[in-house]
């Protein structure tokens, strides 16, 4: 290596920051969803449509808050489809995900070529992305507070209690009158406004939105809170982690080594050995995947 | 024979009342667009049966659908859901590129034979590992098929930038396969069809998948699992046993999907390999609701949807991207039957 290490280490925290943020935001959202009883593969195409509607916003009204604003506005619009059809329609959880994925990654280009004329990929211009705040993105800051908030929430409040209640028992839940629909309702709408603000982040960084830009990234995040045991200090933990691999292999490549395929498996074999129990076995909230439907009174 | 009828109309109308409502709602997108619903209609339909060349490239695209549409039928019809028909029709395109192109000397049928075989059952091993993480940990399969998904996307793209299976230049692709290899393609139809032989096989797949679920032991223990785990086991029908024997089935299905591809469309392996089909595999079943000829019928439609859509994309300012969108609400209209079925189901009670 020809810098000083100092400085490599450096670049690798920073670009490992970077990376982490998007799946910190989502694998959060993850966590409303999924503690409260209802599998959200669906992350992927909802930070997909919060990527698109965050720069699409961001362009038209130059300013980057308003595009946040937007990109967490259509991000619980679309987890809005997915709540319906789960929880008011009784559609499978992950059809349905499956289904919210293709939407967004035909949609997003759909509706590019409709807003900008025939172009499947459109930029931002310097004033319509965020100022940098220290080293980082005001987003980046946002994204850890999310996950101090969730924890807050999720584990010293009377409605992160009930949250948990409704994705371990709903109907220990529903005797004690909380109405189980309504809060997985909610959980699914956080879910969506947190992989909206995730999906955003792209845009914002790279300078542009391009056809699938989240490439998977929603699916990492579904995989880091499944690592960090539904927790979202967890998730974070493993955001952080995978984010760190991805950082590596980047940083590394055209330096000769280990090749960067196996960096970039890294988060996904991690998953599969910790579902399995090898590391400490990694334990779904009970309900997770279940549909609930109260008795008929009388 | 009137409960009969009843168990078809079941079958039957669900799927067909979500498809006029997601008829419905795509045209109000092409309305919005300020384009013609009918004009569009009449392009998808000119797209996709206008012409024998449209035709041809109907069941073309119709071809890896029926594969992985089986893929995930039978692995439903078990109980288990397999999305990771992706990853193991990459790893069955890997290894019919490889055995395309390597093995040399041998006469067609029997080189074409060993590469599908060969890329079914590299499918059914990929397909293996989360049947077997499901069977021995209870780990459960769709969050491992995912991940292994992406595991498969990235091993492919690291076998291929290998010295061993590299052509020289600068795209990581295989040398193309040697000509025992290709499936013959059905040229009598149109002259530069992408239509092969795969789409025979494909039939006879539905046939025999068919056979296999309805008229054997094996097929009645799979229901019977998928049904209801604990009562098969309780009369002495293995469910490990056949959550691995569906699983690998399901991925043979989706290797000989990527076989298709190689032999007889792309004519070698290339990273990233064109993506889609797997997950695409997810809708055909659940229009076809898991019945074989449910899914012909099914994987024809989203075949002619493609082919009609591209032709949309030519002639129309509406992008071909729409294709996906009316796909993407399509599934969500027959995931959501609930509400239809009560529908139907409630008016037979109400009659005397």
């Amino acid at each position: 290596m020809s810098e000083p290490a100092t400085v490599f280490a450096l670049a690798l925290f920073t670009a490992t920051i970077r990376k982490s943020v998007p799946l910190i935001f989502a694998s959060t959202g993850g966590f409303f969803s999924e503690r409260s009883g209802v599998v959200n593969i669906g992350l992927e195409g909802m930070m997909l449509f919060g990527a698109f509607s965050g720069a699409l916003v961001a362009v038209l009204t130059h300013n980057p808050w308003l595009g946040l604003l937007g990109a967490a506005v259509v991000g619980a619009l679309i987890s809005c489809i997915h709540a319906l059809a789960t929880i008011n329609f009784r559609a499978n959880q992950i059809i349905s995900g499956v289904a919210i994925n293709l939407l967004a990654v035909g949609g997003t280009v759909f509706l590019t070529q409709v807003f900008m004329g025939g172009e499947r990929s459109f930029s931002l211009a310097a004033s319509d992305r965020f100022p940098v705040w220290g080293p980082f993105l005001p987003l980046t800051y946002l994204s850890f507070i999310c996950v101090a908030g969730a924890s807050v929430f999720a584990y010293y409040t009377v409605p992160g209690l009930r949250l948990r209640a409704v994705g371990e028992h709903p109907r220990a839940a529903d005797t004690q009158g909380i109405n189980v629909a309504r809060v997985r309702f909610v959980a699914v709408l956080m879910s969506g406004v947190l992989a909206g603000l995730g999906g955003a982040y792209l845009p914002y960084f790279s300078g542009s939105f391009a056809k699938n830009m989240t490439s998977g990234l929603g699916f990492i995040a579904l995989a880091a809170l499944i690592f960090g045991k539904w927790h979202p200090a967890g998730a974070m933990a493993a955001s952080l982690l995978f984010g760190f691999a991805d950082a590596l292999q980047e940083t590394l490549q055209g330096r000769g080594g280990l090749p960067p395929q196996l960096f970039q498996a890294i988060p996904y074999v991690l998953t599969v050995i910790a579902l399995a129990g090898v590391i400490g076995r990694s334990r779904p909230p009970a309900a997770l995947g279940k549909h609930y439907e109260r008795e008929a009174p009388g | 024979m009137k409960s009969n009828l009843k168990a078809a109309s079941l079958n039957i109308v669900p799927p067909l009342a979500a498809l006029v409502l997601a008829g419905a709602v795509s045209s109000i997108i092409i309305l919005i667009l300020g384009e013609s619903p009918l004009h569009i209609a009449r392009v998808m339909l000119s797209g996709s049966v206008g012409s024998m060349s449209s035709v041809a490239n109907m069941l073309e695209e119709a071809t890896p659908l029926i594969f992985t549409g089986l893929c995930v039928a039978i692995a439903m019809r078990c109980g288990l859901f397999n999305i990771g028909g992706e990853g193991q029709l990459v790893i069955g395109a890997f290894v019919s590129a490889w055995v395309g192109y390597r093995v040399g000397g041998l006469p067609p049928v029997m080189h074409i034979t060993l590469c599908i075989a060969l890329a079914g059952l590299a499918g059914a091993m990929w397909a293996l590992i989360p049947g077997l993480l499901k069977a021995r940990f209870g780990a459960h399969e769709v969050i491992n098929t995912i991940m292994l998904n992406y595991v498969a996307f990235i091993l492919a793209n690291y076998l291929v930038g290998l010295p061993y299976f590299k052509k020289p230049g600068q795209i990581p692709q295989t040398e193309d396969v040697l000509s025992t290899a290709l499936l013959p393609r059905m040229t009598f139809l149109y002259e530069y069809t992408r239509l092969n032989v795969g789409f025979v096989i494909a039939i006879a797949c539905v046939l025999l998948i068919y056979v296999l679920l309805e008229k054997t032991e094996i097929g009645f223990e799979i229901r019977s699992v998928g049904h209801n785990p604990l009562a098969s086991r309780a009369s002495g029908i293995s469910v490990v046993r056949n959550t691995l024997i569906a699983m690998a089935i399901s991925g043979f299905l989706a290797g000989m999907a990527g076989s298709e591809r190689v032999l007889g469309v792309h004519r070698h392996f290339i990273s990233p390999f064109p993506f889609g089909y797997g997950f695409a595999g997810i809708a055909v079943a659940l229009l076809g609701r898991n019945r074989p000829l449910g899914i012909l019928i099914s994987a024809l439609f989203f075949g002619a949807l493609a082919s009609g859509g591209a032709q949309v994309d030519i002639e129309t300012n509406v992008p071909r991207e729409l294709v996906t969108v009316i796909q993407a609400i399509v599934i969500i209209f027959v995931a959501c039957e609930y509400p239809i079925r009560k529908l139907v189901f409630m008016k037979k009670r109400t009659a005397p």
